[in-house]
């Protein structure tokens, strides 16, 4: 008796925590859930309001129609194609130029490493802190690059001053900070590369550029991607460069939706409508994750069939 | 202390002698001005303390948020005199202005107690008024027994003292009777001419005096020095681009932002025959002698290139002309000053004015105690120090412009500048509507702006489609 009775509770005991061990493990994921939920949750909750926080008094619920209104209001568009065009568009040239830098690299040297190495410093700026350098450079009275500018006949180039020029203005920005990623995450990717496919290429006599648009390319698409998807979801969420730049202008130029939706919290403190734009902006960075992520499954499951 | 100078600095607190004559008995005993300052300003606030209950919170702790600012050091070089009058102690977070009213906007929509009291502008408070973050300070003010009998709130200029109270209702006038003060002045900024007269000069051109001289003479200047632009103002994508002198020259041609209806119902008013004739002589101006890069131009640019000597003139806050005439500016000493009338048939300036206020935030531990300083940093006292010790301009009282201590200092080192003070100061104050879209207003009609000298909207059309989208938005909120 005295054996046995002590047995019984531990048993049960050692039930009852295998069950609930499995919910014990999944607790921080699950809290960490929670807390990232509650402000998403919180989002969508504001951007079916109507609220203001200088009208107080005129706060209520309104369901979709922040987002209704966004089909006839003519800026809501704005923000989009601006929005789109400079993710698209710096995303674009930095995939160029990264490759082609990657490419330079490629061969693992001392000089080349060093390169490499040098080549990241802008990406160790801030953003903002590059934004406002650039825009000493550019300053018509004293700008390095005014000055260059003016040398190759641009006597009166205004940068991000000019509606003409201010896209070009920021996304060299852009390019001048994030091109160091693509080169870096490229570089790694084309150094990974088994051999074998280039030295058979090499041996059967295949031009270089058919090795690279045939082989290295599509070997390397599985980093293009990536590379291209975290490039993406980031600079379609642009707001520190431009904000430092032009504050979304001249006009409404570089009214891109994070500065957007900034000027309609902290500016206007309409909360209900900058809510709205953040959410539509959650909407298109969604589906393009989607879209690359499937991209992305289907070229490592080719490449896995061909291996 | 000796006892003469102890008799002399007594003598001055009993109004027997001049600050003046005070300064000069001091000299002559070997006391240097800047010891005579603390010893003056540490009698002022003994002599504070006979009359009021100074003591009444002491031990307890405040907390500010600050801009930075040369009226925020005035205040901290004078804060210890505080802390000794009082026994209360004071802490501070000094924020850059570039994101201070992101983190005024943050703590006060948060309700946080952490501040007890900010600086803020007249314009903010009809956002944080309505919001209910800030409080009615006539409660403190017409209180005898929480304000000392010195105060002297009369003595606040008017047109100032004014802009800083609203009634809360959209349109309302600014200092109705039936207003709330919202925040208290501190220091403020008119809008005038500040130029370099030595390039003046060599132009061979004099100070313009309305808005067609002040195109033309932009231009010639610009054309008579190169790479030096006529005339600097401001052109960044912001509210702020509106209120300085664009504003104020838009307001000396008598036109306002907003309509008010009978019904309170509030409509666009920019897009008149006069407004825009004012709006194709303000784009021309810029387009022809403005600043290459001005849609990216804030203040700060403003100032620093008639500092720097790259531009010849600018219609903007008259502090920045006071600023860029001293310390190791390039131009300092070559810097004028005018009153400016936009409008050449108007009998005299009407500068829209920028108020850098003091407000107690709603959600403070303890208002009372919050009120001693802010009548202590905003009375009479400490606003003769600032101005006279520290660059504590312009100041809000009365009494310090009438200060002949105060007003030899400006005219020595900054000749002309008193005199544009009190010819523009009558018709200083805030043109604009009070109500709760203004920065949204203004911010748009400030991109209209930068459309407009960018040639992608004539001014007709472009004054046009921001009225429509002005009275849309004033709609949707249930303004218009």
């Amino acid at each position: 008796m005295t054996d046995t009775t002590p047995a019984v509770p531990a048993r049960r005991r050692l039930r009852v925590s295998s069950k609930l061990f499995p919910y014990l493990l999944s607790l921080p994921a699950l809290l960490v859930c929670i807390g990232i939920l509650i402000p998403f949750f919180t989002a969508v909750w504001y951007s079916l309001q109507k609220y203001r926080l200088s009208q107080p008094w005129n706060r209520g619920m309104n369901w979709g129609d922040n987002y209704l209104n966004f089909l006839t209001d003519s800026s809501f568009w704005n923000t989009l194609q601006v929005s789109l065009t400079y993710a698209f568009l710096t995303v674009g040239l930095e995939l160029l130029l990264g490759l082609g830098i990657a490419l330079l690299l490629q061969k693992r040297t001392r000089l080349n490493n060093f390169i490499s190495i040098m080549l990241l410093m802008p990406l160790m700026t801030a953003p903002a802190l590059a934004a406002l350098m650039f825009k000493l450079m550019t300053n018509p009275n004293f700008g390095i690059l005014s000055y260059f500018a003016q040398v190759l006949g641009f006597a009166d180039m205004r940068w991000a001053s000019d509606p003409s020029t201010a896209l070009l203005t920021v996304v060299l920005v852009d390019i001048w900070v994030y091109t160091p990623f693509i080169m870096i995450l490229l570089l790694a990717g084309l150094r990974s590369l088994p051999t074998q496919p280039f030295e058979a290429a090499a041996l059967d006599g295949v031009p270089r550029l058919q090795q690279f648009w045939r082989i290295t390319l599509p070997m390397l698409m599985p980093y293009v991607l990536t590379a291209a998807l975290f490039r993406l979801l980031d600079s379609i969420q642009q707001f520190d460069i431009i904000y430092a730049m032009t504050q979304g202008g001249p006009g409404d130029q570089l009214m891109v939706f994070q500065v957007e939706a900034y000027l309609n919290f902290f500016q206007s403190t309409n909360v209900g409508r900058s809510a709205a734009l953040l959410l539509v902006l959650w909407a298109i960075t969604f589906f393009l994750s989607n879209l690359f992520i499937k991209n992305w499954l289907r070229l490592r499951e080719r490449a896995r069939g061909e291996v | 202390m000796y006892e003469k100078e102890n008799d002399l600095i007594n003598a001055y607190m009993r109004g027997q002698m001049s600050r003046r004559s005070l300064l000069r008995g001091l000299a002559s005993m070997g006391v240097t001005a800047g010891t005579a300052a603390v010893l003056v300003n540490g009698a002022a606030t003994r002599a504070m303390a006979a009359d009021f209950d100074w003591k009444a919170h002491s031990g307890k702790s405040i907390k500010l948020l600050l801009n930075k600012h040369p009226y925020t050091d005035a205040m901290l070089a004078n804060l210890d005199n505080f802390k000794e009058l009082t026994g209360m102690e004071v802490t501070y977070d000094i924020f850059p202005e570039d994101v201070y009213f992101d983190k005024v906007t943050a703590s006060l929509s948060s309700q946080s107690s952490e501040y007890d009291a900010f600086m803020t502008g007249a314009y903010m408070t009809w956002t944080y008024g309505p919001a209910g973050w800030i409080v009615d300070h006539n409660e403190w003010i017409n209180d005898p027994s929480k304000t000392n009998p010195n105060y002297n709130w009369s003595d606040m200029l008017e047109g100032v003292r004014k802009s800083c109270a609203w009634n809360g209702r959209p349109g309302g006038a600014l200092g109705s009777d039936d207003a709330k003060q919202w925040c208290i002045p501190w220091g403020y900024e008119q809008n005038n001419l500040a130029y370099n007269s030595e390039m003046l000069e060599k132009a061979g051109v004099g100070v313009p005096s309305n808005i067609d001289q002040l195109v033309e003479i932009a231009a010639k200047l610009q054309a008579a020095h190169e790479g030096v632009y006529g005339i600097g103002v401001r052109g960044s994508r912001s509210w702020a681009t509106i209120h300085p002198g664009f504003l104020s020259g838009y307001a000396n041609f008598g036109q306002k932002d907003l309509n008010v209806a009978d019904d309170g119902k509030l409509s666009a008013a920019m897009n008149t025959e006069v407004s825009k004739d004012y709006h194709a002589k303000w784009v021309k101006m810029i387009q022809d002698s403005g600043a290459a890069d001005w849609s990216t131009h804030t203040w700060y640019q403003v100032g620093t290139d008639l500092g720097a000597g790259k531009s010849a003139m600018i219609y903007d806050a008259d502090i920045l002309g006071y600023f860029m005439n001293g310390g190791d500016n390039a131009m300092a000493g070559k810097l004028a000053y005018a009153p400016f009338s936009a409008n050449p048939e108007a009998a005299a300036p009407t500068p829209n004015i920028w108020i850098w206020s003091l407000a107690m935030s709603k959600f403070s531990k303890d208002l009372d105690a919050t009120w001693y300083f802010m009548q202590w940093a905003s009375g009479p006292e400490h606003g003769l120090f600032g101005a006279t010790q520290m660059d504590f301009v312009n100041p809000v009282r009365q009494s310090v412009w009438d200060d002949a201590g105060f007003r030899k200092r400006l005219s020595d080192s900054y000749p002309g500048y008193v005199e544009m003070h009190d010819v523009s100061a009558p018709g200083a104050k805030i043109h604009f509507t009070p109500q709760p879209l203004f920065f949204d207003l203004t911010t748009e009609w400030a991109a209209t702006l930068q459309k407009m000298v960018a040639k992608e909207v004539p001014v007709d059309e472009g004054l046009d489609q921001l009225a429509e989208s002005v009275n849309a938005q004033l709609k949707d909120a249930g303004l218009g």
